[in-house]
């Protein structure tokens, strides 16, 4: 059965085989990987000749599964979210990565000690801090700008159609945020059933405004496109629409929801060596840091934060103010609780996608 | 001996019915076919080998998944590529006690397979099985199979203690059900239904019902696209056909040049013309139809879908239209009308019965290509556009529910040879041109 699988599987995508050192790296794709290329990949080959092959998805973690599972694996490092990287690893559908080879800090501070809490695990070794927040047109808007997440449901205060990720997660917990759930429980609120009714509810009162998107490079569009006038978003991406477009975008970060990004390496990757070693390269505090010059996602390196310098093309623009994790931007936030979605993400998804259908 | 020369025997010597070396006369006519049927067989075995290889395997491939699923019976390490079977003593127990509630042997047998579970590290994989049918059960297993080590007799106790789940009936109920690799369960998924605690067939919550809903709109919203294109095409094939061939051949390139163009083009060109600040809503508030703030959502709802689709099919419509009126001689029509007939009535009886074979044909076309759409629903559907494909294709690629998706495009499948088979009883299918 597996067998013939394998064989049909090959047979629609016959895998070319590598005659030089390369790497696949699997990311999210837009101005994120743009700032990995800028940032990794070029140094990478700079350095050890070594090719990088830049592919993007929406989320790798799905192509990840499904190429492991199917025995035809040809992406070499992705780039994941903490909740898929655990239960990917528990799967066992990804090597383990021996954290002690991580390259050192400058100061020599090995690298156990110098990544942030929570970002180093068996299978993956974390690069940045992203958040998923609010965007919004200014020019839409009328003048007052929005100050909290429940202004984003508050459809008669600022009317308009919103833009929202097609997935459960972050979704849900910003319903909750926005239907007045401090941050600091929502986890607490949405693992109950009643939670759950409450947060679909919330939703109910927007469904009909909403225009659903799926890749991260969407709702940058959607709002210069002035589809939407509010949309959740990641903070790099309208960061960057801002800062090298000159878009009239602004951030609320009112309930923003905190994350990792970490790469890790498939089971059965084409190029697991130099897998490891572009990982081992670009997690170095230089690259992490440099990195941050090109979009506003925290390095997951207490050694690169303070490295952190202005935006590579506009040295006005200094790059720590736009972090996530900057101390006023925590106010009402929340970092995404990967222990909670690695057991309900699932459940809550089938439950999403009825409700998105009916 | 040439085959002629063999017959004009027969005319002649019918009496003692030899070939002119002395064979008999039937062997050598049997040896000729079956030289040529071997002939012909090798003719078409390429095609054959590439039929059966890229079309019936996997298909037949996914109709097993549909009723196998092996995830809580064996695992499969991948790298090594060993079965290992699993759950060993959890399944002996449901074999030997049939219909009987877990007691303290059914918890023992389940703490000793957990144990197994956390060696070969399969606790996501058991827990991802039975959580297709009764969600949240996914933690259950890999949190029980990391503390596999500290259980210690009773078993029971041992078990409820990590997480009183384990006590529940339903979940009992799964893991019977999951203990044989056959099973109709993500049939019973693919219709909105589930097994209670007692085995018996009930429709799920509410708020998960989806997919019933889903193919009645595919099949309704299929239907539409159908009933729409027809209305747009016979319009244009009657052109077509009647214009003089050097007029015809020119708007032909506009019905063919769409045909010829990427899929994804013509839907991503709809986004930008029907968007509600695309071309056509801006020309509306430019002209002063439309306020500004009253701009018309076309776009990510159904009615995107209805308009992109029913565009993208309206060739597959037009050809065999067109290639069924072409034909079609005016004269008949003349004389109709001239036997006293009015337009409408020479058009009815005349000409339209002769176009039929040609509505057949695009219809079923056009019909059966929409049943299965996916790409374009998917970018332009919004959330009440999608269709069955879509969340097959979600099942596929997302949640890697195979089984379901397997299922789902099974109904679908039989849902179509059922059409099929209806519109060969009511139509019949010799009575249906292509060219």
């Amino acid at each position: 059965m597996k067998k013939t699988l394998v064989l049909t599987t090959a047979l629609t995508g016959l895998a070319f085989t590598a005659s030089a050192a390369e790497v696949t790296v699997m990311s999210w794709g837009g101005a994120y990987t743009k700032s990995q290329v800028e940032a990794y990949h070029k140094p990478f080959t700079a350095e050890t000749g070594i090719t990088v092959n830049s592919v993007d998805a929406d989320n790798p973690a799905t192509p990840i599964k499904a190429q492991v599972e199917a025995g035809n694996v040809s992406v070499d490092v992705a780039d994941v979210e903490l909740s898929d990287a655990i239960r990917l690893c528990d799967e066992g559908l990804l090597e383990e990565i021996d954290t002690t080879l991580l390259t050192a800090a400058p100061d020599g501070t090995p690298a156990t000690e110098d990544f942030i809490d929570g970002s180093l695990h068996d299978c993956a070794v974390a690069n940045i801090v992203w958040t998923t927040l609010i965007g919004y047109d200014k020019d839409k808007l009328g003048g007052t700008e929005p100050t909290s997440i429940a202004d984003f449901f508050d459809l008669e205060k600022y009317p308009g159609k919103r833009g929202m990720r097609k997935a459960a997660k972050t979704t849900l917990e910003m319903a909750l945020m926005g239907d007045g759930v401090p941050a600091a429980e929502v986890y607490e609120v949405l693992a109950t059933d009643e939670g759950v009714d409450r947060a679909f509810a919330k939703l109910d009162s927007i469904k009909d405004e909403v225009i659903w998107w799926e890749a991260g490079a969407q709702p940058p569009q959607l709002l210069a496109d002035g589809e939407v006038t509010m949309t959740v978003v990641w903070n790099g991406r309208i960061f960057n629409a801002i800062a090298e477009e000159g878009k009239p975008f602004g951030l609320l970060w009112d309930g923003q929801i905190y994350d990792l990004d970490l790469f890790v390496v498939p089971k059965g990757a084409p190029n697991k060596d130099e897998a490891m070693e572009f990982i081992k390269f670009s997690t170095a505090t230089e690259q992490l840091a440099n990195q941050a010059s090109w979009i506003p996602y925290g390095p997951a390196r207490k050694s690169s934060i303070e490295k952190v310098g202005s935006f590579h093309s506009d040295p006005s623009i200094d790059m720590k103010v736009h972090m996530p994790t900057t101390e006023e931007h925590l106010a009402n936030a929340v970092q995404n609780d990967f222990e909670f979605w690695v057991d309900y993400d699932a459940e809550l998804n089938e439950r999403f996608n009825a409700w998105l259908a009916n | 001996m040439s085959d002629a020369a063999v017959f004009s025997d027969i005319t002649t010597q019918t009496d003692s019915l030899t070939t002119a070396d002395g064979r008999p006369l039937k062997a050598a006519l049997a040896a000729a076919q079956a030289r040529a049927r071997r002939r012909a067989f090798f003719l078409v075995l390429p095609l054959l080998a590439f039929v059966l290889l890229t079309f019936v395997a996997p298909i037949g491939q996914m109709l097993h998944r549909s009723v196998h699923n092996p995830g809580f019976t064996e695992h499969h390490d991948i790298a090594s590529g060993a079965k290992t079977p699993i759950m060993v003593n959890l399944r002996q127990w449901f074999d030997d006690n049939a219909d009987a509630a877990p007691d303290e042997t059914a918890y023992a047998a389940l703490a000793a397979d957990l144990l197994v579970l956390r060696d070969l590290k399969a606790a996501g994989n058991v827990g991802t099985r039975i959580n297709y049918e009764r969600a949240g059960s996914r933690s259950l297993f890999t949190k029980a199979a990391r503390n596999a080590k500290k259980l210690e007799p009773p078993y029971t106790e041992a078990i409820l203690d990590l997480d009183e789940d384990w006590g529940d009936p339903a979940l009992w109920q799964v893991m019977r059900g999951a203990s044989s690799a056959y099973t109709l369960n993500f049939y019973l998924a693919a219709i909105d239904k589930t097994r209670d605690a007692g085995g018996n067939v009930v429709a799920v919550d509410e708020v998960r019902q989806v997919y019933v809903k889903l193919f009645l709109r595919t099949l309704f919203l299929s239907l539409l696209i159908t009933v729409l294109c027809f209305v747009l095409a016979f319009p244009i094939a009657h052109l077509l056909a009647t214009l003089p061939l050097r007029y015809s051949n020119l708007l032909m390139i506009f019905v063919l040049l769409p045909f010829w163009t990427s899929l994804l083009v013509r839907t991503t060109s709809w986004i930008v013309l029907l968007q509600s600040e695309g071309v056509l809503n801006d020309a509306m508030v430019a002209t002063g139809i439309l306020a500004d703030e009253n701009r018309i959502q076309m776009m990510y709802n159904q009615a995107g879908t209805i308009i992109a689709m029913t565009h993208i099919l309206l060739p597959f419509m037009v050809l065999p239209l067109y290639s069924v009126m072409r034909p079609i001689d005016k004269s008949y029509v003349r004389a109709a009308r001239s036997l006293g007939a009015t337009s409408w009535t020479a058009f009815r009886r005349i000409y339209f019965p002769q176009t039929v074979p040609g509505i057949g044909a695009g219809a079923l076309l056009v019909f059966i290509l929409a049943v299965g759409y996916y790409i374009t629903p998917a970018l332009v559907g919004g959330a009440d556009g999608q269709l069955i494909s879509n969340f097959i294709a979600y099942h596929m690629t997302k949640s890697l529910n195979w089984s379901l998706a397997a299922a789902l495009a099974a109904i679908l499948l039989g849902g179509i040879l059922i059409l099929y088979w209806l519109y060969d009883q009511l139509v019949g299918i010799d009575n249906l041109k292509l060219g």
